[in-house]
């Protein structure tokens, strides 16, 4: 045993790195254990000539040691010669096995650590806390003393793994040293975040290699890549060197070949070699050994931490990745305060802190910016599981607002997808839209606002502050990056959301006692296009509950299928073979990939039996609902014509992406004269381009689904927008705001091709000068030719940016497609008001 | 968010939900015909008043009653005129075109009666009866105009089979280039027929054969007559001609079903100008003359 160091660092990593060259610059007794022979173990491993990052790039780089964004070799060797120039007390090859204190035991500091059998049994073994100095044991059996460690380890150790069947064959591997390596192979890689991303843009890189290689996505969108990996990868994917699958999971794996579940089914695909970098969990066991409180049980939860980055083992400092944050710079930063604040100066503010700091401007109460971030992270149940340099990353996207009593929040039908928390106060919500006296409770530490979050769909109520209220307002897409950081959260949002869906299901008059037991046995599952959820004639008893995404109901008519409705999000089905016994009347199928809630069919009786004004809703709209399908069904003997028109539209409608519409521009061809006015008046009204083109698309029985923006539930051109320019405007509009950089992903994302990248041409001279003089080219879209001349007239040229249609959002009259069509051509409709037997086959003429 | 949230969706929200609610009809069904009932409406009230008003000495333009239907009538003209400034000028102002357009055909119709009854039938040789004719011009290419508003957008889509404009020449521009390789192997005399063909202009052919759909001077037709089958090049060229011919219909339907939701239109508009300056010159000399 020698002598007693000031500070271990456990980890040479950026975090690792980066506290050590502070306490080297600072004179403190100090020691760097490293386990491998190199520094910075996990940017070693990445790919050869790896170009690594540098985000975000607002944030200030505040360490002794240099990093900037570059390749992988040239980093690497800046740190070896800065740390060989700080006089780092390097230790190679010191691989810590435990670390425990040698002083006193502390009084009542004891850690339950509970270990989970595979069969779900706990067992919890309890740990006494010891004062330092720490005995750091190596896997060698050497022993070294410190007051204080820094725990900088990582997580890059302990990789996530697959758990499909076929997950234990030996070519599924959880690491990419050399991308070169490989060739002439099918290979999958699992997993969208920047190492998935990176590896396979590697493997894909040289067409030498002869790689085939496929990227799975769960969803549409990329929440914990960095955008400029993602444009790569779509980038890569459109030039034909990768193939990005969306909505695609792994079912089973075998020798050779891998079946995925996509959204339009499962499909097989030859697979020599799959890489899963679906991330990766503390090494809990051991951390803690070592005295530290995780924030959840949790397998993805992070330690529980002060503000200065210490433990519940005191004189234990967590920093980096182990931490929870996993950007390079802000481990950096995080090692140089960390070792700051071990050297007394705790007046240092962390280097985010003007930033942060603005967002809680405004607020009453005059806390710190570190005290509002444990007040909003202690008082909203679903950030608990965050440590408070987690919420400090949280914060950045999102906003802390202060609401008087009364003041609106936000309006029933108004668009919005973000989430919102109350972290003090109540809010009221108006669920009677007749009689806003009428008002439902929702009470501090809870959250409102996620069925927008999930369904994509408008406000279902306005909600008033009931009181002095603080919320925090979490953006759609760090709300996206809290569920898949802390599992927790997502849990709570979803049992919340779920509560409130049945809530709301049947109007007022439940309350959360009597639908618990619903809720409690409620699963969320996902639907991929197409996927069949309740088969006609047969015998099971489930209610379920869309929760995100729309399902079309069929039914078969002697040797037919026909077409019932459209049920859009929000709606419920399966009700009437559970009240009444019968078997399944009809069959319903996803019209898009979609989530719902599968509810037990008994505890949805039990709950009829205790509610009698429940039964009696839930009787008339099935009632309801029975006189549709009696109704088409009796059409269907009579004029079996229209009842086959109206469900081959519908089918084809539906196949045409009306399902995820919001609003959507048709084109009745019965009365389509082809004057193009809808294109003319399109330019006429923004800035000279038209966002339509009214002869491109599918036809079914003369009706034309043009190619035009449908404003979907979920819009595909926003999952992957590097500025976030693509919004939804208060009118429901996905538009494009003047921040678009012109990148073009969301052109390549859009699956109906309605967004086109053009410059913004010189103003025409008006209409009147066309008319009398013939000046200019008149209404509508300039030719390309005009367009150019007259750019090259008015000096260097523009950028192309991104164009689609904004629903003439703030156009008096509403859109000028629709207004200037002469016939009734042109109508712009959504899903859930068209796709009825009335609308389609209605005598237009 | 919040801000936006705030200002709510509510005004333009309950308007687009209107529009998203609203039938789907067609311009002559427009808010249930409710310009043709003030049409009939106008109508029926001019030959009440002029059955039962006594216009002395006879029925006339230059009765009270007469002036008074002369103004309605001059005033509806030049209001159906504007309908080709309406229909170009798409802001401001939150109109629809399918009200203008319900509106013209309508009040188009009801002018007839007016302005006949304004003539009080007294028909000459002069500029005031050249601005009636006009006025019956126009409006009769005007009925035709609705009538094929109404029938033809039908068979344009079904013609159209999901292509557009320049995906049907795109097509036949990828049979030309088979076609010509094809061709190689052909003897001289068919070889000629096939490059006399390609020659040929896609939109060969005059007004006349537009709008009939008649092009009997089809170099693509006649090359199919004179192709022999002997030969497996024959036969590999004649499949080919048959492709072109098709897609060439297609073309020309196109084009004829254009043609004629267009034709009347190159007369309605000219007439329509004539007809203001016919009517300007009938109210002048009526004025200088009283």
């Amino acid at each position: 045993m020698g002598d007693i160091f000031k500070v271990a660092i456990i980890g040479s990593g950026p975090a690792g790195l980066s506290a050590a060259a502070r306490a080297a610059a600072l004179g403190l007794s100090h020691v760097l254990l490293e386990k491998t022979d190199h520094l910075s173990d996990t940017i070693y491993k990445y790919q050869k000539g790896k170009h690594v990052m540098a985000t975000p790039s607002n944030l200030v780089l505040r360490s002794d040691i240099d990093f900037e964004a570059g390749k992988r070799e040239t980093i690497l060797g800046i740190w070896d010669e800065q740390i060989g120039g700080h006089k780092v007390n390097v230790k190679y090859h010191a691989e810590a096995k435990a670390i425990r204190g040698t002083g006193e035991a502390i009084a009542g500091s004891v850690q339950q650590i509970v270990t989970r059998a595979r069969d779900g049994t706990k067992n919890v073994t309890e740990l006494q806390r010891h004062a330092p100095p720490y005995a750091i044991e190596l896997t060698s059996g050497e022993v070294v003393m410190a007051e204080n460690v820094v725990l900088a380890i990582g997580t890059q150790g302990n990789p996530n793994l697959m758990r499909c069947p076929g997950a234990d064959l030996p070519h599924v591997q959880y690491q990419l040293d050399d991308p070169t390596e490989y060739v002439d192979e099918h290979i999958v890689i699992v997993g969208t975040g920047d190492a998935g991303i990176e590896n396979a843009r590697g493997l894909a890189e040289d067409p030498a290699q002869r790689n085939t290689v496929s990227i799975l996505n769960r969803g549409t969108e990329f929440p914990t890549a960095k955008a400029a990996n993602v444009s790569a990868l779509m980038a890569d994917h459109e030039a034909g060197k990768l193939t990005v699958r969306n909505e695609s999971e792994t079912k089973s794996i075998e020798p050779g070949w891998i079946t995925l579940t996509t959204r339009d089914g499962e499909i097989r695909i030859p697979c020599d070699r799959i890489i899963a970098r679906i991330g990766s969990a503390p090494p809990r066991a051991f951390v803690e050994g070592c005295g530290i409180a995780f924030t959840s049980e949790d397998r993805g939860a992070f330690p529980r931490l002060s503000p200065v980055f210490e433990s519940t083992a005191p004189g234990i400092f967590v920093i980096g990745a182990l931490a929870g944050y996993p950007l390079i710079k802000h481990c950096m930063n995080q090692g140089h305060d960390v070792i700051e604040f071990i050297n007394g100066n705790t007046a240092l503010k962390p280097a985010d802190e003007p930033i942060i700091a603005a967002k809680f401007a405004k607020l009453p109460g005059n806390r710190s910016t570190a005290e509002w971030l444990e007040f909003l992270r202690a008082n909203v149940s679903i950030l608990n599981g965050m440590n408070p340099l987690q919420m400090r990353e949280f914060m950045l996207d999102s906003e802390a607002k202060f609401y008087a009593p009364g003041e609106v929040i936000f309006e029933r039908n108004a668009p919005g997808s973000s989430l919102f928390g109350i972290a003090s106060g109540s809010v009221a919500v108006e669920v009677n839209p007749a009689d806003p006296s009428i008002t439902i409770p929702i009470e501090a530490g809870s959250i409102f606002g996620e069925v927008g979050l999930i369904s994509g769909r408008r406000r279902g109520a306005t909600i008033r502050a009931a009181e002095e209220t603080i919320v925090v307002e979490i953006s759609r897409l760090a709300a996206l990056k809290l569920q898949s950081q802390v599992p927790s959260a997502k849990a709570a949002i979803q049992r919340i959301s779920i509560e409130r869906q049945l809530l709301q299901m049947f109007g007022s008059g439940l309350t959360r006692e009597d639908v618990a037991p619903l809720v409690e046995a409620a699963r969320v599952e996902e639907k991929r296009a197409g996927e069949v959820v309740v088969t006609e004639g047969a015998d099971d008893k489930d209610i379920f509950i869309i929760r995100r995404g729309s399902m079309i109901v069929e039914k078969q008519v002697g040797e037919k299928l026909v077409f019932l409705s459209y049920l859009p999000a929000g709606s419920y089905f399966g009700e009437m073979a559970v009240i009444d016994g019968s078997a399944r009347t009809a069959t319903v199928k996803a019209a898009i990939k979609s989530e719902v809630i599968r509810l037990p069919g008994e505890g949805f009786l039990a709950l009829l039996d205790k509610r009698p004004a429940l039964r009696e809703r839930a009787m008339k709209d099935m009632a309801g609902r029975r006189a549709t399908n009696a109704f088409i069904e009796s059409r269907k003997d009579e004029f079996s014509g229209a009842v086959d028109l109206y469900s081959q539209t519908a089918q084809f409608l539906v196949d045409n992406g009306i399902g995820e519409a919001t609003d959507v521009l048709l084109i009745d061809e019965k009365l389509c004269i082809g004057c193009d006015n809808c294109e003319k008046a399109c330019a006429d009204s923004h800035d000279g381009l038209s966002r339509l083109d009214r002869e491109a698309g599918k036809t079914y029985a003369h009706l034309h689904v043009p190619t035009s923006c449908r404003h979907c539930e979920h819009p595909h051109c926003m999952a992957d927008c590097p500025p976030n320019a693509i919004k939804r405007g208060p009118d429901g509009e996905v538009f494009i705001d003047e921040t678009c950089i012109g990148c073009g992903n969301c052109q390549r994302n859009c699956p109906y091709g309605v967004i086109r990248m053009d410059a913004k041409p010189p103003k025409k001279p008006s209409l009147l000068q066309w008319m009398l003089f013939g000046k200019g080219p008149g209404p509508g879209e300039a030719s390309y030719s005009w367009r150019k001349k007259a750019a090259e007239k008015e000096g260097p040229p523009k950028a192309k940016q991104a164009i689609k249609c904004d629903m003439c959002s703030g156009i008096d009259g509403g859109p000028a497609c629709v207004r200037a069509c002469p016939t009734g051509a042109a109508i712009r409709v959504s899903p859930d008001k068209f796709l009825t037997f009335a609308k389609l086959t209605e005598d237009i003429e | 968010m919040a801000s936006q949230a705030k200002t709510g969706g509510t005004g333009r929200f309950s308007q687009d939900e209107r529009r998203r609610d609203s039938d789907h009809v067609s311009f002559l069904k427009h808010k249930g015909f409710r310009w043709l009932w003030i049409a009939l409406a106008i109508s029926g009230a001019s030959i009440a008043g002029y059955l039962l008003i006594d216009q002395e000495p006879r029925p006339n333009g230059g009765t009270w009653y007469g002036y008074t239907l002369g103004t309605i009538g001059f005033g509806l003209i030049l209001w159906l005129s504007l309908l080709g400034v309406r229909k170009r000028r798409i802001n401001p102002g939150a109109w629809s075109l399918k009200a203008w357009t319900s509106a013209h055909v309508y009040l188009g119709l009801a002018l007839a009666v007016v302005g006949t009854l304004h003539t009080g039938f007294q028909i000459g040789w002069n500029v005031h009866t050249l601005a009636y004719v006009l006025m019956l011009l126009v409006i009769i290419t005007g009925i035709y105009g609705v009538i094929v508003y109404a029938t033809l957008p039908a068979s344009l889509s079904a013609n159209r089979k999901e292509m557009t404009r320049a995906q049907m020449l795109d097509a036949l521009t990828a049979i030309d280039r088979q076609l010509e390789s094809a061709a190689q192997p052909l003897a001289r005399a068919e070889a000629d027929l096939v490059i006399a063909a390609l020659g040929q202009d896609v939109f060969y052919g005059g007004a006349l054969a537009r709008l009939t759909g008649s092009y009997p001077g089809c170099k693509t037709a006649r090359a199919l007559r004179g192709m022999g089958g002997a030969t497996e090049a024959e036969a590999r060229v004649t499949a080919l001609l048959e492709k072109r011919r098709e897609q060439l219909a297609q073309i020309r339907g196109a084009l004829r079903i254009r043609a004629l939701l267009e034709i009347w239109l190159f007369i309605h508009i000219p007439l329509t100008i004539a007809l203001i300056a016919a009517l300007t010159a009938h109210v002048i000399s009526v004025f200088y003359y009283w």
